[in-house]
């Protein structure tokens, strides 16, 4: 932490600031200091702020309240998500409709651009950023939504904030912050077949714990990462936040630049070529200090499952329940007993004998083009399990499209999975696709918390990988149990036992 | 906002760690555009069991919320503050805070006030052995007393002095607005607008 406030402090007194080395998160929130003093938090200035319906009706009624107008509704963008239908047909729950409802009479009031159910650029506001192209390096991005970490993949520094920080930024286009710690994540070495973004990241936060990023940025570094595409990436920044960090960056690099090149919100021209140059500076220095780092051997890392009700209580697939007893920290063991309590689990149980109900392919953690095809590949030619529900979400209109386009429709409703609209459906259940009470679920969104999807739902968190080979055997499974004559051989995690 | 300087309620001891906010407010209870009204929803699935701390009458006026570590990750929703401070908090206690929750309760005026887990469990045995008894926050001391035990707690000095003063975090920006506009007319202009062209 001191070296960050060290840094800063000279920084505000325009000594060195340049030649300091510093991490990448340091020089974009550098970069954004609109007023710094004594005391006080840092005044940032946000280049894009994000809105949906669930987290702004009562930051715009303040603004009403209080006279203010919107300062850059040309700097703003809304989409409904949380509560939208995935299957065809108006809102019908007539809460959730008044929601819908009074943001598209907020956007209409206050001059934002809104995308609403049924427009060709709609979807879960995650994805939708970064696919028109708003989402670019170095820029401050926030959203009433904690997922909102997603765009760091993109080396912009983003977060969720709360709604009296939504009415902030409208009104004033910055928000009073107080610097971050920064901690590197290094994840070296290469990922091995079938084991993906994901994985990673429930590897890290089972490492750190769900408050082991509390007050810190995460920089996620390492060939690992660097060979993740722009789809990956976000799967790594968007679950940050589960350990307790606001915030996951990756330095941005030709991956980066390529993903963003023609989208239509990106730059052109001279523009391009200036921001390109630009953003090629956004790179940790070779000597910056971060406050905490962590590493990881991707070459170690397995298919990872959750097995209990926060995200940090997972273990590789081919692990079992874990006893209570097992955990020496006594909040952890009331915690462990708990959740196997809420999931009904019994410890010993190898996690690939547990049998879903549902699976769910979707959200801002896995719902872009990349997770369907990933999900596509590994159903095709098989049958969802009898007694297992199948749903794929796709994260927006778009990527709904684009799947379309290339039959992974077809190939999911032949396997007798359901095809729907885009949301963020049962990642929550603000919209009607919940699960029943008592039911289980492989789930490839962000939270496993009691009762996220359906009041008393157990969810397993999981990658789009293990979600289709799931659904296709009906307990939790990897690709390479489907290819495997028997399940005793050629699990994929079998070359590993240790618990990340 | 109003201002806090001390508050003295009947402390709930809530023995549970990572209270994420969807335990605090449900998704389902989201849905309403106005701040008032979610005490409905608050901890709504551990209400349902009869034997869950704020189901006991004697925690009815219940304002003073001590809490195991890692209180409020997960969602950004604010609504888990209305929440609580529907339900009649002033205060939540705890040896760790998620950020987003930390800040968005600064933000309303509830003080969340980092206690060391040791001095938590002290409170938790006073008020387990005296259900109903109040505790006493002090934000001019940063102290918290329970019966005998004198608790030091933790808050940031900004958010320390705007509680205080129960000032409003966008009035106090909108002083520098100048600031402002000076820095957006030094921005590249190759960022992004979310208009058509």
């Amino acid at each position: 932490m001191a070296h960050a406030l060290d840094h800063r402090n000279a920084a505000a007194e325009g000594s060195q600031r340049d030649v300091m080395a510093g991490t990448l998160a340091e020089k974009v929130w550098d970069a954004h200091v609109v007023r710094r003093a004594e005391g006080e938090p840092d005044l940032l200035y946000i280049d894009l702020h994000l809105l949906h319906e669930v987290t702004s009706p009562q930051a715009f009624d303040g603004l009403r309240l209080a006279g203010r107008p919107v300062r850059r509704p040309d700097l703003t963008l809304a989409t409904e998500d949380h509560n939208v239908p995935t299957t065809p047909g108006p809102i019908t729950d007539p809460v959730s409709k008044i929601q819908v409802e009074t943001l598209r009479r907020n956007c209409e009031e206050f001059g934002v651009r809104l995308y609403p159910m049924g427009d060709a650029d709609q979807g879960i506001v995650h994805v939708v950023g970064p696919q028109l192209g708003l989402t670019q390096p170095g820029m401050t991005v926030v959203c009433g939504d904690s997922h909102t970490s997603t765009h760091g993949a993109f080396g912009a520094l983003a977060f969720g904030i709360g709604t009296s920080e939504v009415e902030h930024v409208l009104a004033t286009q910055t928000l009073p912050l107080k610097p971050f710690r920064t901690l590197a994540v290094n994840v070296r070495g290469e990922l091995p077949d079938g084991v993906t973004a994901k994985d990673i990241v429930l590897a890290v936060i089972a490492t750190i714990g769900t408050g082991g990023g509390q007050g810190y940025v995460i920089e996620y570094r390492g060939e690992a990462i660097e060979a993740l595409s722009m789809e990956a990436r976000m799967t790594v920044c968007n679950m940050s936040i589960e350990a307790g960090a606001r915030a996951g960056m990756i330095a941005p690099d030709q991956t980066t630049f390529d993903y963003l090149r023609g989208r239509p919100h990106a730059p052109t021209g001279a523009d391009w070529e200036a921001a390109v140059a630009e953003w090629t500076s956004l790179r940790s220095d070779d000597d910056a200090v971060f406050d905490a780092e962590v590493d990881l051997d991707a070459a170690e890392l397995t298919p990872f499952v959750t097995w209990g009700t926060n995200p940090g209580q997972g273990l590789p697939l081919s692990a079992s329940v874990p006893d209570p007893e097992e955990f020496a920290d006594e909040s952890d063991r009331l915690a462990a007993a708990n959740a196997l309590a809420y999931m009904g689990l019994e410890p010993g149980t190898p996690l690939r004998d547990i049998k879903v109900d549902t699976v769910f392919v979707g959200s801002c953690t896995n719902g872009r083009i990349e997770d369907l095809r990933a999900a596509a590949a590994v159903v095709q030619g098989h049958r969802v399990a009898d007694g297992v529900r199948m749903l794929v979400v796709p994260g927006s209109a778009k990527v709904r499209l684009q799947a379309e386009s290339e039959g992974l429709d077809k190939v999911f409703t032949q396997a007798g999975a359901e095809w729907r609209l885009p949301g963020c459906s049962m990642c929550l259940g603000m919209n009607p696709d919940t699960l029943a009470p008592g039911e289980r679920s492989a789930s490839t969104s962000n939270r496993n918390f009691e009762g996220r999807q359906g009041k008393g739902g157990r969810t397993h968190l999981v990658s789009p990988l293990v979600a289709a080979a799931t659904a296709v055997r009906g307990t939790l499974s990897s690709p390479s149990d489907l290819d495997s004559a028997s399940r005793s051989n050629g699990q994929l995690a079998s070359a590993t036992t240790g618990e990340a | 906002m109003d201002a806090f300087t001390t508050h003295t309620g009947v402390g709930v001891p809530l023995r549970r760690g990572n209270v994420d906010t969807d335990q605090i407010i449900p998704a389902e209870y989201l849905k309403r555009v106005t701040r008032t009204g979610f005490e409905d929803g608050l901890f709504a699935a551990w209400r349902k069991d009869e034997s869950f701390v704020l189901n006991s009458p004697v925690y009815a006026d219940g304002s003073v919320l001590v809490a195991g570590p890692d209180f409020g990750t997960g969602s950004s929703r604010e609504h888990a503050v209305w929440a609580l401070m529907n339900w009649g908090f002033r205060v939540v206690i705890s040896s760790r805070f998620a950020d987003i929750f930390r800040g968005n309760s600064g933000k309303q005026g509830l003080l969340t006030a980092i206690v060391s887990q040791d001095d938590v469990e002290l409170i938790w045995k006073y008020l387990e052995n005296n259900p109903g008894a109040e505790i006493s926050v002090d934000l001019v001391a940063r102290s918290v007393h329970a019966g005998e035990i004198v608790a030091p707690f933790e808050i940031d000095d900004y958010t320390r002095w705007r509680l205080l003063e129960g000032l409003d975090d966008i009035g106090l920006t909108l002083r520098h607005e100048d600031l402002v506009a000076d820095f957006e007319s030094h921005r590249p202009s190759h960022k992004p607008v979310t208009a058509p062209a």
